[in-house]
């Protein structure tokens, strides 16, 4: 039964450059009790979407019909809106602390929300609050409603929004990048509580996400949207085995992952376009690499490949003539499944003879502890120390990439903070070449800066708004006396090597997009030649195809410029295609350090293995079956004795509480293979991960 | 879906919206079309630009209606009973108790309460940028110390304050300058501060950190080319603020001193003679109203123009 049946849904936001056509043209039906994910990339219409249906949007024009269980809610006045919103159909936004109110207690927002549609006891109310709370898998549900959100963790937060969201029994929840901020295996616990909730409530489920994983985890049917206009519409399994679209098989090749370690992504080229000025033809059409003229000039043709698959390209389903504009018939066969166009991998920097030593040391840590004062919580006294990173060993080889991931708090950038030098540690050190960063003196710390570099995650926080790119990318040269008549060729040098127009010398960072603006930070941290680059989150403020762009990028530079880097990264997929080494983190302890490889298809500790089943894979053939780990990452003011993990580890024993296992070689592994675990996990207890 | 944006990020696209490469002007052109459509700022930026050509084109003034400041003309500026005399055709505003001619004090009034207000602002955004700029980014002890300062600064009460210091020195225009400097630089600081802290923590700032930029090079070449916008928008609030402050000081006869024609000393003059002159009172009061109005309204038009979080699409 069709629950809601959108029609030619049109959205155009007047700015002051002119009309933005956000949303041009979208239809799309959900049935009662399914779920519906809804891929893109920013700025593809697929949030304002959802926001029109629930009439959200203010000064925005839009047009359409939106059937929902026989009402069109397009054409609601305010107060049948209202009466809709909440009860019928619900939604969840990614960021679960600006949507819940910082002033009110958890359980009287979640009491409102059901009076404000029910007639109901505030005795009544609250039970029910509790309950839903419980059911959500809040522990001490009774305590906690009592509680303010920000006493809450991010996870928690989206669970009370979840509880709240359903409190009413909604026929429809509309998620928006529900655990986009979320750590994965927060994550993985939050997808398998939609999954279980829609089971139990019958509620359908608009999911709208960036992430392909997260929609071959969770969907039933996916739509794909690209510049306002939904291009693909296939069921789950179909279109990830056999997309059409090229734009669907263009994300799909661009995920790093194992089956592209060690060769080079397939990037989609070019950049999405601008909304302002709407292409009569296929918008898709200037980056598409099978674009021919009739794409440029009239909207393509939908193709029916199967009654519940159709894309919008005139790429011919197998068997049918290229100029055959008629739509395919229903039954005719599918398309052929796109090969994984890695290239292959280019020869290792070194192998031609060029004079890199590789595999000496060229960074040390030892001892590294680094404890942030607590908060104060008197005129004299503090709270306990945060004791983000807490007793680290490491070593990093020249020429290598070292990957280091982890979850949230658990002290990664605080370590990538301390191997740059720009926090002095609390105690132990950091050699460079054998030299301790934190006996350097100010003009020693400055020379220091010539071989270490940062490149930072946020590419639009990261650029001074008011600079030109130009000065920007000139800054490490005039700071370090570079002569004033050298600066601006081998600012231009730079940028035409990390890919930009050196002719945008003298623009504002406003006039570049994400990845133009990463590629303008790589440039400014290449400046000096240093040896060593710290990658702190370097794409993960991008979209994947932009992403694939600058992975290729940095991959392309540390061969060309023999660079060695430390890539800090939450994303396992980045992680595993582009280092050489891998050491996860937890509560400020390495716990486990191996070869890639080695690391990703035979993780020791029980944390490696729950992180790595926590990713969504991107294949709907292969869900988790496996419970995700419990629990989240406890508070670094006051980590757990023994083994930090232990709490939620699901093979501790008793000494697990008590001792500290070390990072050292376990019976059975290869001398890279260091783990701290005091059972840690045999070869029997790990499957054969297929690639992704 | 209103695009609700950090105020210092006005960078960013907003969520949902593609980011535009058609035509993506800086945020310094994109204000400045906003300023031109705005009708209320286009309005008092005349009214300023009438009142600073009057200032300067006071000596042509009186030459060409032959009153010099300060002639007094007691055959046609006075009645038989010694009383001022109305708007008429030799004295456009009317003449003062001395029978001298309004219009032509009231243009020389304009240059000592514009000046006034230019230069004791120019030096109270000087002093509160480096106070606030060396608090917020500093921190620490230097930042309680500078705080701890504004405070105690605030918490004086101004006009006791400046009864005593000028009965001290004694009346004069260098001292009416030094008083309202004085009382004027704390707002500009707080705000400098808060900005700086919100700034320091910005990651192009640890990205200069990173490349051995010192901290002084920081603060100029990163920190302040991003005050610039809240500093011309607070300077031009504070420039009423000088010109109130003059009149006021003028009006208690702890200002500039007689007989220097001044706003704030035709009042005092006026208020003594209102039941028979009134244009004594109106036209100068007319003249601070307009002064201090237009600029009030065209800090509040400029803050709006560089606002990125303003509300872009409006509904038709």
């Amino acid at each position: 039964m069709t629950l809601l049946s959108v029609d030619d849904l049109h959205v155009t936001f007047p700015t002051e450059d002119g009309d933005v056509h956000a949303v041009r043209g979208v239809s799309l039906e959900i049935a009662a009790g399914e779920t519906v994910g809804v891929v893109g990339e920013s700025g593809s219409g697929k949030s304002v979407t959802t926001h029109a249906l629930m009439q959200l949007l203010r000064g925005a024009r839009v047009s359409g019909t939106a059937r929902f269980d026989g009402i069109d809610l397009l054409s609601l006045s305010n107060r049948a809106m209202r009466s809709v919103r909440g009860a019928r159909i619900a939604i969840v936004f990614q960021d679960p602390l600006s949507s819940l109110h910082p002033q009110y207690r958890v359980g009287w927002q979640i009491v409102e929300a059901i009076r404000a549609h029910e007639s109901i006891g505030r005795h009544a109310a609250a039970r029910r609050a509790v309950a839903l709370l419980d059911e959500v898998g809040i522990a001490d549900p009774q305590r906690r409603a009592g509680e303010f959100p920000h006493q809450f963790s991010g996870g928690m937060r989206q669970r009370v929004m979840l509880a709240m969201a359903l409190a009413l029994r909604p026929q429809l929840l509309i998620a928006d990048e529900p655990t986009t901020a979320l750590d994965v295996t927060v994550q993985a616990q939050l997808l398998d509580l939609v999954a279980r909730l829609q089971r139990e409530y019958g509620t359908a489920v608009l999911l709208v996400t960036h992430d392909l994983g997260v929609v071959a985890q969770v969907a039933t049917r996916m739509l794909t949207m690209y510049a306002g206009r939904i291009v693909e519409e296939a069921t789950t399994v179909e279109g990830f085995s056999h997309p059409h679209h090229p734009y669907t098989r263009g994300l799909l090749e661009c995920i790093p992952g194992t089956s592209t370690r060690g060769g080079r992504l397939v990037p989609i080229g070019g950049q999405p376009p601008s909304l302002l000025v709407t292409p009569p033809g296929c918008a898709f059409a200037p980056r598409c690499p099978e674009a021919r003229d009739e794409c440029r000039q009239a909207l393509p043709p939908t193709r029916r490949l199967s009654p519940s698959h159709r894309s919008e390209c005139v790429l011919p389903v197998l068997g049918a003539l290229a100029d055959n504009a008629e739509p395919a018939e229903p039954d005719s066969p599918t398309p052929p499944v796109v090969a994984v166009r890695s290239e292959p991998a280019p020869a290792p920097a070194g192998d031609d003879g060029s004079a890199v030593d590789q595999g000496a040391v060229l960074l040390r840590a030892a001892g590294l502890v680094k404890h942030f004062p607590g908060r104060r919580s008197g005129p004299l006294t503090r709270g306990p120390a945060v004791r983000a990173v807490d007793g680290v060993e490491l070593e990093v080889r020249r020429g290598e990439t070292l990957g280091l991931v982890g979850e949230s708090g658990s002290g990664k950038s605080t370590l990538a903070r301390l191997l740059a030098g720009l926090i002095a540690p609390t105690a132990g050190a950091v050699e460079l070449d054998g030299t301790d960063l934190a006996h350097l003196d100010r003009r020693g710390l400055r020379a220091i800066r010539r071989d270490v570099q940062v490149i930072f995650q946020d590419p639009y926080g990261s650029l001074n708004p008011r600079r030109r790119v130009g000065s920007i990318i000139a800054d490490p040269l005039v700071i370090h006396g570079a002569d004033r008549a050298d600066v601006r060729p081998r600012v231009q040098e730079l940028m035409e090597l990390v890919g930009l127009n050196p002719e945008h010398y003298n623009r504002f960072p406003v006039a570049f997009s994400g990845g133009q603006r990463q590629r303008i930070g790589i440039a400014r941290a290449l400046a000096l030649e240093p040896r060593l680059v710290i990658c702190d989150e370097p794409v993960s403020a991008l979209d994947v195809s932009i992403q694939a762009q600058i992975i290729n990028l940095l991959q392309r530079l540390q061969r060309e410029l023999h660079l060695t880097y430390v890539v800090v990264a939450h994303d396992l997929g980045v992680v595993e295609h582009l280092a050489d080494r891998v050491t996860v983190m937890y509560l400020g302890r390495l716990i486990e350090t191996a070869p890639t490889d080695e690391l990703f298809r035979r993780p020791r500790h029980p944390y490696t293995r729950a992180l790595l089943d926590a990713v969504p894979v991107a294949d709907p053939g292969q869900r988790r079956s496996a419970r995700p780990v419990a629990g989240e990452v406890p508070s670094p003011t006051a980590p757990p004795p023994g083994c930090r993990f232990h709490p939620r580890c699901p093979i501790a024993e008793a000494d697990c509480r008590v001792d500290d296992p070390a990072l050292v070689v376990r019976r059975g592994d290869p001398a890279g293979h260091r783990t701290a675990c005091l059972h840690p996990l045999d070869d029997a207890d790990v499957p054969v991960l297929v690639g992704r | 879906m209103i695009p609700i944006e950090d105020p210092v990020r006005s960078d960013i696209a907003p969520p949902g919206l593609p980011s535009v490469q058609v035509a993506a002007r800086s945020p310094g052109q994109l204000a400045v079309a906003r300023l031109r459509q705005d009708r209320v700022a286009m309005a008092s930026l005349v009214v300023i630009v009438v009142m600073v050509a009057l200032a300067l084109a006071a000596p042509l003034l009186a030459t060409w209606t032959g009153h010099p400041v300060h002639r007094q003309y007691r055959d046609t500026g006075l009645t038989e009973f010694g009383l001022p005399v109305g708007p008429r055709g030799e004295f456009w505003l009317g003449t003062d108790q001395l029978g001298r001619d309004l219009l032509v004090r009231l243009a020389y009034g304009a240059r000592i309460s514009l000046l006034v207000g230019a230069v004791s602002t120019v030096a109270a955004v000087g002093v509160g940028t480096a106070i606030g700029l060396s608090a917020g980014f500093l921190g620490g002890w230097p930042d309680r110390v500078l705080s701890w300062f504004i405070d105690t600064t605030l918490s004086l009460p101004f006009l006791l304050f400046a009864i005593s210091l000028v009965a001290l020195v004694g009346p004069g225009l260098m001292i009416t300058v030094v008083v309202i400097i004085l009382f004027s630089w704390c707002p500009i600081a707080r705000v400098v501060r808060g900005q700086v802290i919100a700034l320091r923590e910005r990651e192009f700032v640890e990205a200069a950190r990173s490349l051995g930029a010192s901290r002084l090079r920081i603060m100029a070449v990163d920190i302040l080319p991003n005050l610039v916008v809240p500093l011309v928008v607070y300077g031009t609030l504070l420039v009423p603020q000088a010109v109130v402050f003059e009149a006021t000081l003028s009006f208690l006869g702890l200002g500039v001193t007689p007989p220097t024609a001044t706003w704030g000393g035709m009042l005092a003059e006026g208020a003594d003679l209102y039941r028979v002159a009134w244009w004594m009172v109106v036209f100068p009061a007319a003249a601070v109203l307009a002064l201090t109005l237009a600029f009030n309204l065209f800090g509040d038009s400029l803050r709006d123009a560089f606002d990125p979080r303003r509300v872009e699409a409006q509904p038709r």
